[in-house]
C-alpha cells in the first residue's frame, strides 16, 4: 500500500511493522512525530507493544536494555542532545551485545540551540559499537527499520536509522508501506539464545576481570565485521521480497567518472542533480553515498572509486581539531591501496545550511581545479 | 522414643544467597538481600546499577544469588527494571518479580531521576535501597544519604557533613505510590514482612532497609546488628510504612526512646563530634521524630 508520509512516519511505521515489542523513548524535536504514531499504534492496538514514557533519553536507552536482555524486540528514536544524553547506555546496550534498533534525526549540537541537520549528534557516537545507516528517502527509512532489526538480531549488535533533520523528518514522500505478512515472513520474531529470566538464572554484565574483558571486545569487533556481508546478504532478499534493495552503499554514474562526490544522508540526492547537469555539461561527474558507515563499507569504497581521477568527500560534520569524519574514513580505506589518488574534503551544511547542486558545482570545480589538496579542508559557503 | 522437638523458624529456610561471595564482615546489605529474597523467593529478577553488591554478587563467570541478576549502569536501576518489567510481560511472563536494588548513592543521588520517573508512571517494580549512608563501594565518599556529622573521605573530620540526610522517604511518598517502607536489617521478621507485602502489591514499591557498613562506618563488623537496633530505638531511622503517600503507619512502637549518643559512640566515623555537636544533632533528631508522629497521627 503507498502512502504519502514524512520521514518522522516512516521510522513508526518500520517499528510497527517490525513488530517492535517494547518502545521507550523521550520527545525531542525534530523526533517527536516518530513517538507520537508509535503512541497512538500503541494506545489503539494496531501495535501490541508496551511504551514507557520514560523522563529522559538516558533511561529511554536504560528501559530499551532491560526489555532486550528479558527478549523484547525493542525500539526508540532520538536527536541530537537526546543522543548525547544516551551516550553512556549506547556502550552498555552493544557491550551487552543487545539488538536495539533506534532511529536518529539528525540535529546539529548545542550551543547555540539548533533544530536543523547535521552529523555531528550520530557521529560522535561512532565509537560507541553501534551499527550506523544513514538514509536518504523515507522509503529507504521504513525498509532500513526492519532489515536492521534482522541484521541486529542476527548479530546481537544495536543498529541507529539516521535521517536528515527536516529534509527527511518532516518532508513528505511517496512511501510504500510493506504487507505485514510479508514483513513477518522476512523477520522472524525475536529469539535470543540467552536472556533475563527465573527459568534459567544467569549473571549479565558482572564485574569482568582482564582475564576476560579483551575477548568479549575481540568478539564484538569479530561479529561487527561480518554485518557488511549480513547487510548485502539481508539486503538482497530484501529485494527478493520487496523489490528494493539494501545495500551499503549507493553509487550513482561512477564507472566512467573523472570526480566522484562522495555523500551521505539526503545530500546524496541533491548531488545527482549536480551530476546530471555536470554530465550535460560535459564533466563526467559521479556520485558515491555512503550508506552504512558503521562498519564502514572499505572495500566498497575502493572498488567503486578505483577509476576517478578526483574524489571530493562532502560532510555535514567535523571532528574538530581533524577532518570531516566520512572524509577520514574514505581516505583511510585508500590507504596502502591507491595513495595516489587526490582526495579532497571538503565541510558543508553545519547546523542545516541548505547544501544545493550548485554547492556540489562550486565543490567539483574545486576540485577539478587543482591537481592536489592544497588544504587540510575545504569550507564550502562559510561567512568569513 | 520421643520425637525430638523443630525449631521454630521465623524466616523460611530457604536461601538465595550463597555463602561464597565478596562481602565484607559484618556486612548489612548482605543481610538485606537474604532477608528480602526469601520473600520474593525464586521467580525474582534483579537489576543492580554500580553498587557494593556489584561486587558482593561475585565477578564474571560467577554470581552468589540464586535469582537472574542484570548489572545496568549507575543511575538506571529503576529505568532498566521498568524496561525489563515491560519486556518480561511481553514474552509472556507476568509472574516475576522484577526488582531494582541500589545502594543509597544510586538511589539518593544518581539514581532519583530514573526512580522519580518509574514511581511517577507507577511501573510495577520493587525498588530497595540497601542504605549504608555513603559510597562505600568507592571507598566512603559523602553521599545526601550521608548524615550530618559524619566523617567521611571526601567530608573529613575538619569539615564534616554539615547537611542532614535527605529524606528519600518524603521524596517517594510525595509521588503517591502504593507502598513504601523502611526496615532495618536488625529486624529481620519486619524486612521480611515488608517484602512479602510489597510482592503481593501492584505498581511501584519502594523499600528503604538500613544496612550498616563497618567498613565505612569504622564500627566493628560485631556490632552491625546492635548499631541497626540501635538506630531504630533511637528513632534516628524509625520502621514506617507509607501507603498510598499518605498513610503512615509504625512498624516498631519505640516506647522509651533512647538518647543518641550511645550509637554515635560506636562508630569511628562520628568519633569527632563535640558534646555541643551530639546535643544539636539530638534535638534534630528529636524534631524529625515529632514530625514522623503528626504523619502517622494525621493518617488515623
Amino acid at each position: 500500500m503507498k502512502k504519502v508520509i514524512m520521514g518522522n512516519h516512516a521510522l513508526s511505521y518500520g517499528a510497527m511493522l517490525a513488530r517492535s515489542q517494547v518502545i521507550a523513548a523521550y520527545p525531542i524535536t525534530p523526533q517527536t512525530q516518530v513517538v507520537e504514531l508509535l503512541s497512538e499504534m500503541c494506545a489503539d492496538k494496531t501495535l501490541d507493544a508496551k511504551f514507557i514514557k520514560v523522563e529522559s533519553e538516558h533511561s529511554a536507552m536504560a528501559a530499551c536494555i532491560g526489555a532486550s536482555v528479558a527478549g523484547a524486540r525493542t525500539f526508540t528514536a532520538t536527536s541530537s542532545q537526546g543522543l548525547a544524553l544516551m551516550h553512556e547506555m549506547l556502550h552498555w546496550a552493544s557491550g551487552g551485545r543487545l539488538p536495539v534498533v533506534m532511529g536518529d534525526i539528525n540535529r546539529s549540537m548545542g550551543p547555540g540551540w539548533s533544530i536543523w541537520t547535521d552529523q555531528n549528534d550520530s557521529l560522535s557516537q561512532r565509537d560507541t559499537g553501534w551499527m550506523q545507516y544513514y538514509c536518504a528517502s523515507n522509503q529507504e527509512v521504513l525498509d532500513t527499520v526492519i532489515q536492521a532489526f534482522k541484521v541486529s538480531e542476527r548479530l546481537a549488535i544495536p543498529s541507529m536509522v539516521i535521517l536528515d533533520a527536516f529534509a527527511l523528518s518532516h518532508t513528505y514522500e511517496v512511501v510504500d508501506i510493506p504487507d505485514q505478512a510479508k514483513v513477518d515472513e522476512y523477520l522472524p520474531p525475536f529469539r535470543p539464545q540467552v536472556r533475563l529470566t527465573p527459568d534459567d538464572p544467569h549473571a549479565f554484565g558482572g564485574l569482568t576481570s582482564p582475564e576476560h574483558y579483551f575477548e568479549l571486545r575481540y568478539k564484538l569487533q569479530k561479529d561487527m565485521e561480518k554485518a557488511p556481508g549480513l547487510i548485502e546478504e539481508t539486503g538482497r532478499e530484501f529485494e527478493t521480497m520487496f523489490g528494493r534493495y539494501l545495500g551499503l552503499v549507493d553509487d550513482y554514474l561512477c564507472d566512467d567518472a573523472d570526480i566522484i562526490l562522495v555523500t551521505s544522508g539526503t545530500a546524496g540526492y541533491t548531488a545527482r542533480v549536480a551530476v546530471d547537469d555536470m554530465r550535460k555539461s560535459g564533466i563526467k561527474a559521479g556520485n558515491l553515498r555512503i550508506k552504512v558507515f558503521r562498519p564502514f563499507p572499505f572495500e566498497h569504497v575502493r572498488r567503486i572509486v578505483k577509476n576517478a581521477k578526483k574524489v571530493a568527500v562532502v560532510d555535514r560534520n567535523i571532528s574538530y581539531g581533524h577532518h570531516g569524519m566520512f572524509f577520514q574514513e574514505v581516505k583511510s580505506a585508500l590507504y596502502g591501496h591507491d595513495d595516489s589518488l587526490p582526495v579532497f574534503g571538503f565541510i558543508a551544511g553545519l547546523g542545516g545550511r541548505d547544501i544545493t547542486p550548485s554547492t556540489f558545482r562550486e565543490i567539483a570545480d574545486i576540485a577539478l581545479s587543482k591537481d592536489r589538496p592544497e588544504e587540510e579542508i575545504i569550507w564550502i559557503g562559510v561567512k568569513r | 522414643m520421643k520425637k525430638p522437638r523443630t525449631m521454630k523458624l521465623s524466616l523460611p529456610d530457604e536461601e538465595l544467597v550463597g555463602s561464597g561471595n565478596l562481602a565484607c564482615q559484618g556486612c548489612g546489605a548482605t543481610l538485606a538481600m537474604r532477608y528480602v529474597l526469601k520473600a520474593l523467593g525464586q521467580r525474582t529478577v534483579l537489576c543492580i546499577p554500580a553498587c557494593c553488591w556489584s561486587v558482593i554478587d561475585g565477578p564474571f563467570p560467577h554470581s552468589c544469588l540464586d535469582v537472574p541478576v542484570y548489572h545496568c549502569a549507575f543511575e538506571t536501576a529503576a529505568s532498566t527494571a521498568s524496561g525489563v518489567k515491560a519486556g518480561l510481560e511481553m514474552v509472556g511472563d507476568t509472574e516475576t518479580t522484577v526488582v531494582a536494588w541500589a545502594g543509597d548513592g544510586g538511589t539518593f543521588d544518581i539514581g532519583i531521576q530514573a526512580l522519580s520517573g518509574a514511581a511517577e508512571r507507577n511501573d510495577d517494580i520493587i525498588y530497595v535501597c540497601y542504605d549504608n549512608e555513603a559510597y562505600m563501594n568507592t571507598g566512603i565518599q559523602r553521599s545526601s544519604a550521608t548524615p550530618f556529622g559524619a566523617w567521611t573521605t571526601t567530608t573529613p573530620v575538619k569539615h564534616f557533613k554539615n547537611r542532614p540526610k535527605k529524606d528519600i522517604d518524603a521524596i517517594m511518598a510525595a509521588h503517591r505510590i502504593p507502598y513504601i517502607a523502611t526496615a532495618s536489617i536488625a529486624y529481620a521478621e519486619d524486612v521480611y514482612k515488608k517484602a512479602k507485602k510489597a510482592k503481593d502489591i501492584q505498581g511501584t514499591r519502594f523499600l528503604h532497609i538500613y544496612a550498616p557498613c563497618p567498613t565505612g562506618w569504622k564500627s566493628r563488623p560485631e556490632d552491625s546488628i546492635r548499631l541497626a537496633r540501635m538506630v531504630v530505638q533511637n528513632s534516628i531511622f524509625p520502621l514506617y510504612e507509607i501507603e498510598n503517600g499518605e498513610k503512615y503507619t509504625l512498624s516498631i512502637k519505640v516506647k522509651d526512646k533512647k538518647p543518641i549518643h550511645d550509637y554515635l559512640k560506636l562508630q569511628g566515623r562520628f568519633r569527632h563530634l563535640t558534646e555541643d555537636q551530639i546535643k544539636f544533632m539530638q534535638e534534630e533528631v528529636d524534631k524529625n521524630w515529632a514530625r514522623l508522629l503528626r504523619k502517622v497521627e494525621s493518617s488515623d
